[in-house]
């Protein structure tokens, strides 16, 4: 709401995102990250077995990327260079990100750290944490 | 891509779905236009381009590879396609745009036509 989004959308979702954030704003315990969006743009889902980070960073060299985990954080950081406007050349629209970047996720309790993979493929880097075997649901047979 | 681009072509253009807009930039300078869109998540084949006219088309669907039964916690990237479209002005070429898509980043040449490129008027002293 107070800040320009990395994605912005065409008008109808546009509308419905400003109903989505006027009920936001009128709630009276906003989240205490607030609505900022920063790059690369992220989705978090999992499945029972994994936890899987899917980080929209187009055009990096992936041998850049610096993915850590520690104490249950993971930081996806980096850098996104792009070409430099050449001389005698007109920037008309200028709207790509570009610069050095940060984010970080905490991930669940029952992540964990030592089955972690990371995929980068068409822009996105996908990272999967597997879930602790222990976590695992099981069915306990009744003698 | 050129049969892609004809099925595209075939079809509707489905106006009604809700799409992101990729974050573009555009550079002119004195031989045409370069415009670079960031498309992440859009593999080569689900990215379609169109000139028609006057107007370019940048369309892509986003094909992530989602394990089977994900349930989305949080979502920054809620659209599953990106729709951008552009005037072009008369002087540039539209039978000349070359493409370039490199890990979700679409770099597009536009020339300006041959009789729009500028030239220097030498001024005569009398």
């Amino acid at each position: 709401m107070y800040y320009r989004s990395l994605f912005p959308r065409d008008l109808f979702a546009e509308l419905d995102r400003l109903q989505r954030e006027l009920q936001q704003s009128v709630d009276p315990n906003p989240s205490i990250r607030g609505l900022t969006r920063g790059f690369p743009a992220l989705n978090v889902g999992g499945t029972p077995k994994t936890v899987d980070i899917y980080a929209f960073a187009p055009g990096i060299d992936p041998a850049t990327l610096d993915v850590q985990l520690v104490k249950g954080m993971l930081t996806i950081a980096g850098e996104r260079k792009i070409d430099p406007v050449p001389e005698k050349a007109t920037l008309h629209i200028d709207e790509r990100f570009a610069g050095r970047f940060r984010r970080v996720v905490s991930l669940p309790d029952d992540a964990d750290p030592n089955a972690i993979e990371a995929k980068y493929k068409d822009g996105v880097l996908h990272v999967r944490i597997q879930r602790k075997e222990e976590a695992q649901p099981r069915r306990i047979t009744i003698q | 891509m050129s049969e892609n681009n004809a099925v595209a072509k075939a079809s509707e253009p489905r106006r009604d779905e809700a799409a992101l807009l990729p974050p573009t930039d555009v550079i002119e300078d004195a031989g045409g236009i370069t415009l670079y869109a960031d498309l992440a998540g859009v593999p080569k084949d689900k990215l379609s381009l169109q000139v028609e006219a006057d107007t370019l088309t940048i369309e892509g669907e986003v094909a992530l590879d989602l394990p089977e039964g994900m349930e989305s916690s949080h979502a920054e990237v809620s659209l599953p396609r990106y729709r951008r479209v552009f005037t072009l002005s008369r002087e540039l070429d539209p039978g000349k745009v070359s493409a370039e898509f490199n890990q979700g980043v679409l770099k597009l040449r536009i020339p300006k036509a041959e009789h729009a490129q500028p030239r220097r008027i030498e001024i005569q002293v009398a």
